[in-house]
C-alpha cells in the first residue's frame, strides 16, 4: 500500500546536514527564510562531524548551536528517493525517513550531498574487517570500540591522517599510515599551508602522533586472512627498488580519496563536470533555483564546505549581493582544493593492483577478469551485472573508472533503496 | 532480434554483417523482461510464439549462465469466475495448439504462489514458459554468428538504408561508409521508421523496477488474465500486474503500456498505478525494496502482429520488426521465418501474416 | 522512556545473544563490538564469501542485516533501539 505523500513547502530545501549544509541553513534561516535540512543519517553532521556537537569536538559546537537556535528543521534519517517534475525549477524532492514519504516542494534547494570515499580493488581488499579509512572513521565515531586494536590506515589523503588521529585517541595502535603520495608532493603541500594557518596547526598536532608511522609512496598490494587477522602487504612506490612488507594488523583501513556525491544534483539536471556539480562563484548550479555547496562541487574539505554553504544558503535564500561579498574568501578554499587535488593524485601501478579474480562489484561479485574484455561501463553493466547492484555503482564506479578509464552511468531512481509501496 | 537473425542467416549459408549502433543488446533488448512466453491472441500469434519458444527450449542447454535461463512456467492469475472462464478458454486454445496448460483452482494457487492474496479464482499455468536475461544472449547469438563467418561493425550507425543512390540490399553508414548486399534485415525497433519511412510503427513505452534479492518470494512469472485486454486496447495507458522470479532472486516488477510517448523518464504517476495494482494481487511486494526503476519502448503495430518479410516498394529490404511485448520470445521464430524468406526456402510457420505487405498503404509511402 | 535503560545502554538481540550498546551507537558498531573480526562477517555475498561494513555511511550496502524481519537494512545507518531483533547471515 502506497503511503501519500505528505506534501511540505518550505523556502529552502538544504539537502545534506554536514558543515555546508549546516552553514547553508543557518545562512538562508538567519536571511528570515523558512529552511529545512534533509539527511539520511540519523543525525546532523555528515561525515567530519559524525555524532553531533558532543562527539564531533568544539570547532563543530558553535554550528550546531547556531544551527539550532537559526530556526532551520534538520530532518534526520531521510534519504532522497526520488526527484520528480525535473522540469519545474525547483524540482520537486521526495525523500523517505521512517516517518514517511515527503514531497518537498521549495523555492530553492542546496544541495549539500558531500562525498564518499572511493575504493580501488586488490586482491583481499573484500575480506572482514578491511574497511574505508572514512568508514573506518564513522563506525568509531558511531561507537566502535577500537581499544587495542592495531590498524593500518593506507590509501591516499589528508583523511588517512585524520583517521590515524583519531584511532591513536580511542586506544587503538596504528602500526603504519601508507599514503600513496611520494614524499616530495606531501612534503610541498605540506608547505602550502603555510597559506592555510589553522590547517598548518591540524598538520603538525598530526604530525606528532602519526608522523613516526607515515609511510609516503607506499601502498597496499594485498592483504589476507592471518592468524586470527589480517597481514597487508604494502609496496612502497620508490622507483627501481619495489619493496614489498608484511604488516600484521587487526584492520585495514583503506580509501583512495574522496569522490563527489552527484546522483541528486544529476536528477535535478544539473551538469556534473569532471565527476562534481558545475557551480559559478555563488554556487548556483545550471538549474535555476538549484545551489550547491560543499564536497559535492569539489573535493576541499571542511573550509571550502563551510564557505560555500554559506555563499549558496544566501543566494537561495535571495540575498544575492550578501552571497557575492563572500566570493573572494571561497577562492581561497578552491585554491585549496586544487592543491589537494594535485597532490593526491593516484599512482598508476593502483590501476593494476586488481587480479583476474579479484572482485571489483561487492553486489554482484564481478571479478576485474569479467571486465576487461568489455569497452564500457554501460556494456560491461548490462553483461556482467556490475553496478545493477543496490549501491548502483556508488562503489564500483570509481573503481571502474580508475581501472578501466569507463565512465559509470547516472544513477537511476530510487536514490535510496525504497519499498515498493513507497515508490512514486 | 537482429542477432537471432543475424545468427540464423550466417548458419543458412548467407555472407552477413551486422550494423550495430552500440553494442550487441544495447536497445530494447537490455529494458525488457526477457519472459518467453506463449501468446494466444490471434492464431498467428500463438503459431509464432509456440514455435519460437520451442526453438528457445532447444537453445536452452547451450546458453551461457549469464543468461540466467530458467523455466518458471507462467502463472495466469484469474481474479473472477470471468476471468476462469477466459483461463480455460486459454487453455483449450493451447491445448490445441500442443501447449501444456493446466488450469489451477483457487488452493492450488495459493499453494503455488502462497503470497498472493486471497479471494482469488485460480489461474492457468503453463509450466514451458522460460525467463531469460536476453543482452548476453544477444552477444552470445552474434559471437556465434560471427564464428559462422558473419562481420560484426559495433558503434556504427546505419543513416540510409536502400534509397536513392543506393542500390537494393545496401546501407550507407554515419561515417559515410557504404555496406552492398542483396538484401538488409531492419531489426531496428521504434527506430526502423526512421530507416524505412512508412513503416507503421508506434512507440509503446514500459516501466519496469527491479527489487533486492527475496528469494522464494514467487516461483512463476505472474501476470493477471485481464493483461490480454489491457495490453489489447492500442489506444489507452494501461497497467497490469506482471511480477517475475529472476535467478539471482530479485524480483522484476511490471508492466506499463503508454501509446505514443517516447520519453524515458520515469512517469511517476503511470509507475505509480502499476505497482498499485501489483500490490493489490499481492500485498506483500509493498515491502519489498526496489533497487532501481527504468523504461523501455515497443514497437507496436496497428494489429499487433509483428512486421517480419519484404518491405514492399524498397527492394532488398526486410523487416524484423514490431514485435510490442515479445520480441524476446519470437527472437528466434523471427528467424527463422527471415532466414527461410531471405534465402527462399519455406519455413515451418505461415509466413503470410506477418509479411509487412499487409499494411496497405505501404507500397505508396515508400515512393517517397 | 522505554528507548534506553537507565545506565545509557540499549539491549538488542543479535542472532539469539542478548548484546547491550549505548544508545546511539549503530547496529553495525554493536554487531562488530561483540569483538574479534568473526563479528565482521556481517553478511554473505552472491557467490558465498563473508563480508562486513565498508564505507561506514550508507552507500556500500556490505553492512546490511535482517532487522526486525526485515531484510537488507544498512545497520550503519540505524541507531540500536531498545528489543531490536537483528540477523546477520556472514
Amino acid at each position: 500500500m502506497g503511503e501519500e505523500a505528505n506534501c511540505r513547502d518550505v523556502d529552502v530545501l538544504v539537502i545534506g546536514a554536514g558543515p555546508a549544509g549546516i552553514a547553508a541553513a543557518c545562512a538562508a534561516a538567519e536571511a528570515g527564510r523558512c529552511v529545512a535540512v534533509i539527511d539520511d543519517n540519523p543525525a546532523a553532521g555528515g561525515q567530519i562531524w559524525r555524532g553531533g556537537p558532543a562527539k564531533a569536538g568544539p570547532e563543530s559546537t558553535r554550528w550546531f548551536e547556531r544551527l539550532a537556535a537559526s530556526g532551520a528543521i534538520v530532518h534526520a534519517s531521510a534519504s532522497v528517493i526520488e526527484v520528480l517534475h525535473p522540469d519545474a525549477r525547483p524540482p520537486r524532492v521526495r525523500t523517505r525517513s521512517p516517518a514517511g514519504v515527503v514531497e518537498w516542494r521549495s523555492r530553492g534547494i542546496v544541495l549539500a550531498t558531500g562525498g564518499r570515499e572511493r575504493f580501488l580493488p586488490f586482491p583481499g581488499w573484500t575480506l572482514p574487517g578491511v574497511v574505508g579509512a572514512g568508514g573506518l572513521q564513522a563506525l568509531v565515531k558511531q561507537g566502535l570500540d577500537v581499544r587495542g586494536r592495531r590498524v593500518v590506515v593506507a590509501g591516499t589523503g589528508p583523511l588517512l591522517l585524520a583517521v590515524a588521529e583519531l584511532l591513536v585517541a580511542k586506544g587503538a595502535t596504528v602500526a603504519a599510515v601508507a599514503e600513496q603520495a611520494p614524499l616530495g608532493r606531501l612534503v610541498r603541500f605540506a608547505a602550502s599551508l603555510v597559506l592555510h594557518p589553522g590547517k598548518l596547526l591540524q598538520a603538525a598536532s598530526i604530525r606528532r602522533t602519526i608522523g613516526p608511522v607515515l609511510r609516503a609512496g607506499t601502498f597496499p598490494v594485498a592483504v589476507r586472512a592471518h592468524d586470527g587477522g589480517l597481514a597487508v602487504t604494502l609496496a612502497s612506490a620508490t622507483r627501481g627498488r619495489e619493496r614489498h612488507d608484511d604488516i600484521a594488523c587487526d584492520l585495514l583501513a583503506c580509501g583512495f580519496g574522496l569522490v563527489p556525491n552527484v546522483d541528486v544534483a544529476r536528477a535535478c539536471g544539473c551538469d556534473v563536470r569532471r565527476g562534481a556539480v558545475a557551480v559559478d562563484d555563488v554556487g548556483g548550479t545550471t538549474v535555476p533555483g538549484v545551489w550547491a555547496a560543499g564536497e559535492c562541487t569539489g573535493i576541499g574539505g571542511l573550509d571550502k564546505s563551510l564557505a560555500e554553504g554559506r555563499v549558496a544558503g544566501l543566494a537561495a535564500a535571495g540575498r544575492a549581493a550578501e552571497a557575492a561579498g563572500f566570493v573572494a574568501d571561497l577562492r581561497r578554499w578552491r585554491r585549496f582544493a586544487a592543491a589537494l587535488d594535485r597532490t593526491f593524485v593516484l599512482d598508476r601501478r593502483l590501476a593494476r593492483l586488481a587480479a583476474d579474480d579479484t572482485v571489483v562489484c561487492r553486489c554482484e561479485d564481478v571479478t576485474a577478469g569479467r571486465l576487461r574484455c568489455h569497452r564500457s561501463w554501460r556494456e560491461a553493466k548490462l553483461m556482467t551485472r556490475i553496478g545493477m547492484g543496490p549501491c548502483q555503482g556508488r562503489v564500483c564506479g570509481p573503481a571502474a573508472e580508475v581501472l578501466l578509464g569507463w565512465s559509470p552511468e547516472d544513477v537511476r531512481p530510487p536514490y535510496a533503496p525504497t519499498p515498493l509501496g513507497d515508490l512514486a | 532480434m537482429g542477432a537471432a537473425c543475424a545468427h540464423a542467416l550466417a548458419r543458412a549459408g548467407a555472407r552477413v554483417t551486422v550494423v550495430e549502433s552500440r553494442f550487441p543488446g544495447a536497445g530494447a533488448t537490455a529494458a525488457g523482461m526477457g519472459h518467453v512466453v506463449v501468446m494466444d491472441d490471434s492464431p498467428a500469434q500463438l503459431a509464432l510464439t509456440r514455435r519460437s519458444r520451442d526453438l528457445w527450449h532447444g537453445l536452452a542447454a547451450d546458453l551461457p549462465a549469464e543468461a540466467e535461463w530458467r523455466r518458471t512456467g507462467t502463472l495466469w492469475v484469474a481474479a473472477d469466475d470471468d476471468e476462469m472462464a477466459e483461463a480455460a478458454r486459454k487453455r483449450d486454445l493451447l491445448a490445441a495448439a500442443d501447449v501444456e496448460a493446466r488450469l489451477v483452482d483457487a488452493a492450488e494457487l495459493a499453494a503455488a504462489e502462497p503470497r498472493l492474496r486471497a479471494g482469488l479464482a485460480g489461474g492457468l499455468l503453463v509450466p514451458g514458459d522460460a525467463v531469460v536475461y536476453p543482452p548476453p544472449v544477444a552477444a552470445w547469438l552474434l559471437a556465434a554468428a560471427e564464428r559462422a563467418g558473419a562481420t560484426l561493425i559495433r558503434d556504427a550507425t546505419v543513416v540510409v538504408v536502400a534509397g536513392a543512390g543506393l542500390g537494393a540490399g545496401s546501407v550507407r553508414l554515419a561515417d559515410g561508409r557504404m555496406i552492398v548486399g542483396d538484401a538488409v534485415v531492419v531489426a531496428a525497433g521504434t527506430a526502423t521508421p526512421r530507416l524505412v519511412p512508412g513503416v507503421p510503427l508506434r512507440p509503446r513505452k514500459g516501466h519496469l523496477v527491479i527489487t533486492d534479492r527475496v528469494p522464494g518470494f514467487v516461483t512463476h512469472q505472474l501476470i493477471e488474465l485481464a493483461y490480454v485486454k489491457r495490453a489489447h486496447d492500442v489506444e489507452t495507458d494501461s497497467v497490469a500486474f506482471n511480477v517475475q522470479p529472476r535467478a539471482t532472486g530479485q524480483l522484476l516488477v511490471g508492466s506499463s503500456r503508454q501509446v505514443d510517448v517516447d520519453s524515458r523518464e520515469i512517469d511517476p504517476v503511470i509507475l505509480r498505478a502499476m505497482l498499485d495494482r501489483c500490490t493489490a494481487y499481492m500485498p506483500e511486494l509493498a515491502h519489498v525494496p526496489a533497487i532501481r526503476t527504468w523504461t523501455g519502448l515497443r514497437a507496436a503495430t496497428p494489429d499487433g502482429l509483428p512486421l517480419v518479410g519484404p518491405w514492399p516498394g524498397m527492394p532488398g529490404v526486410w523487416l524484423a520488426t514490431g514485435h510490442e511485448g515479445l520480441g524476446i520470445t519470437t527472437a528466434l521464430g523471427t528467424a527463422e521465418l527471415v532466414a527461410h524468406g531471405v534465402c527462399g526456402t519455406d519455413t515451418p510457420l505461415d509466413p503470410r501474416p506477418f509479411l509487412p505487405a499487409r499494411c496497405g498503404r505501404a507500397e505508396e509511402v515508400s515512393h517517397a | 522512556m522505554p528507548d534506553q535503560a537507565r545506565d545509557g545502554l540499549v539491549r538488542l538481540t543479535i542472532d539469539g545473544a542478548v548484546v547491550e550498546s549505548a544508545a546511539g551507537t549503530s547496529v553495525a558498531v554493536a554487531v562488530l563490538n561483540r569483538g574479534g573480526l568473526a563479528a565482521w562477517r556481517l553478511r554473505t555475498s552472491v557467490t558465498g564469501s563473508s563480508r562486513g561494513p565498508l564505507c561506514g555511511m550508507g552507500i556500500c550496502f556490505e553492512c546490511r542485516a535482517t532487522v526486525d524481519g526485515r531484510p537488507h537494512e544498512r545497520t550503519c545507518q540505524l541507531p540500536v533501539r531498545s528489543g531490536m531483533e537483528v540477523r546477520t547471515d556472514g
